[in-house]
């Protein structure tokens, strides 16, 4: 025990913590987009294609500091791409196509960066690592929170209706269409923290549980974003107490303690629990 | 008409109009990639009026009420109101979604999702005013639904969820109003309750305008029709709309 409280003096420790905290909140506050469209699937596409993207990214440009944003602006073109070929292999109903599309592009990415030398970061990109995350990195985090936090929350008015009713959001005169993309781009963004924080494996974890657990406590959509936020945020800074002491793998242990919050919310919900249900 | 006499309330965000409301369709053509669903469909209501789109399946129900919601850009023609073009006059059309296309799940109360009509009157940062509280109040009050304004919408009976997008469309001001095959999914009673609420909102000054699939029981509840099978088969009063002949052409292959 004694060790873990000389570790967390370290600045090492400090700035896990910091990245914990941030990276779950921004995850957890864009999360309720995801569940309010119902588009976790889509997300689920789009994380698998994180690695072969980031692959792509390093083979045109090579490796540095903004090789991951790139990567899952790559990874967000060929969801697009991959979208569009779909609809035209009209044979094949979508599922069929996506799987074939994903583990294709996925193993062929795994090849390239495994062919470049860089084992290392596979690992790291596979799994995540808090605890290689440098200063620079850790700016980026708090950049892509606040511009989480400011656009969702100016613009939760238009965008509550366009993601409840869009075809009367679009009769209002709201922008559905921009606000689709702008929603993609602002997703694609978050990914690159999670994949940071947890790895291309379990980023749909960080950008669903949070809110979903927050879907089965309130009525009110404006809650999801701020409690979706807090339970990300805490939940990962729990993790982050919990890991060492287990000695489990950290990105896992967020994924873990996001997914046990949801259980307990799905049997003691006072609204929507299970155990709500057997008192009918 | 032309005297500027009204012979009805008018309701309409306080809009000065000289003549009678008048919804004119002139020639509108529109379609989906280069698959042309109506064809050039003429067209004249004026407010205070139910009507009915009928036609059998892919007849362009859904595409002219598309059309009317500003969803889809006619490829011809012109859509006027109040003599000028009806995409000027957004806020006062609103669209109600086929009930089977809403997420009932989602968390919004029954006053939240009323709140939404007012959006295009506050905009995006403007905070609700007493003005707007007190117009969403008698929205919920003109359908009945103040006492469960605090539910979650999922836990409604169909009717009454009908009656929250109504209460939505009261809160925008909206004078057109253009329903999705309302009466789908309704029992007996509540079709009934349905109709006499859209008749009673047709007589203070607005337009309904619903798709409809059922012939028996559109004589019922809608005072005109339109028949619809991609070309204009007829429109005018229910009666004189769905005749034998009219049908006929509408629905059987000839």
């Amino acid at each position: 025990m004694n060790e873990f409280i000389q570790f967390l003096h370290e600045p090492l420790a400090q700035r896990s913590l910091w990245a914990c905290g941030v990276i779950g909140f921004s995850n957890g506050f864009v999360s309720a987009l995801v569940v309010l469209r119902r588009s976790s699937l889509q997300i689920g596409t789009l994380s698998c294609a994180l690695l072969p993207g980031i692959a792509l990214a390093i083979l045109i440009f090579g490796l540095f500091q903004l090789s991951i944003l790139l990567g899952a602006v790559m990874a967000g073109l060929m969801v697009g791409l991959g979208s569009l070929f779909v609809s035209r292999t009209s044979r094949m109903d979508h599922d069929t196509a996506l799987s074939v599309l994903h583990t294709t592009a996925f193993a062929l990415g795994y090849i390239i960066l495994i062919g470049l030398g860089l084992q290392q970061k596979v690992d790291d990109w596979l799994f995540g690592s808090i605890m290689s995350m440098g200063n620079a990195d850790l700016w980026i985090a708090y950049c892509i929170g606040a511009i989480a936090v400011l656009s969702i929350t100016a613009l939760q008015r238009p965008l509550l209706i366009a993601l409840f009713d869009p075809r009367a959001a679009a009769t209002m005169g709201i922008p559905t269409r921009a606000l689709n993309y702008g929603i993609f781009a602002l997703i694609i963004l978050v990914l690159v923290s999670s994949l940071q924080a947890v790895g291309a494996f379990l980023t749909l974890g960080l950008l669903v549980a949070p809110a979903a657990t927050m879907y089965l406590l309130t009525d009110r959509a404006a809650w999801l974003f701020w409690g979706g936020g807090l339970i990300g945020g805490l939940g990962a800074i729990a993790a982050f107490f919990l890991s060492f002491p287990l000695g489990w793998h950290l990105g896992a242990t967020i994924i873990v303690v996001l997914g046990t919050l949801f259980l307990l919310a799905y049997i003691f919900s006072p609204r929507y629990g299970l155990l709500r249900h057997r008192k009918k | 008409m032309v005297n500027g006499q009204h012979d009805h309330i008018c309701w309409g965000g306080g809009q000065h109009h000289h003549t009678h409301h008048h919804l004119v369709l002139r020639g509108v053509t529109a379609g989906y990639a280069s698959i042309p669903a109506l064809d050039a469909i003429n067209l004249q209501a004026s407010c205070g009026h139910t009507l009915a789109l009928m036609g059998p399946n892919g007849a362009g129900k859904s595409t002219l009420l598309n059309v009317l919601a500003g969803l889809l850009p006619p490829w011809h023609g012109e859509i006027l109101w109040h003599n000028t073009p009806l995409a000027e006059h957004r806020h006062e059309i609103a669209y109600l979604p086929q009930r089977s296309e809403v997420n009932w799940q989602f968390p919004i109360t029954v006053r939240q999702l009323v709140e939404m009509g007012r959006y295009p009157a506050v905009g995006v940062w403007n905070p609700l005013r007493q003005h707007d509280r007190e117009i969403v109040e008698k929205a919920l009050c003109t359908l009945g639904l103040q006492d469960l304004q605090k539910r979650q919408i999922g836990a409604l009976s169909g009717g009454q969820q009908q009656r929250c997008f109504l209460a939505r469309a009261l809160a925008q001001e909206a004078h057109i109003l253009l329903l999705d095959e309302p009466f789908t999914g309704l029992d007996v009673p509540g079709s009934e309750a349905l109709a006499a609420l859209l008749r009673s909102l047709a007589s203070e000054g607005r337009l309904v305008i619903a798709s409809h699939h059922d012939l028996a029981t559109a004589p019922q509840i809608f005072d005109q029709a339109m028949l619809l099978r991609r070309q204009l088969i007829a429109v005018g009063s229910v009666a004189d709309v769905l005749t034998p002949e009219n049908l006929n052409r509408a629905f059987n292959r000839a």
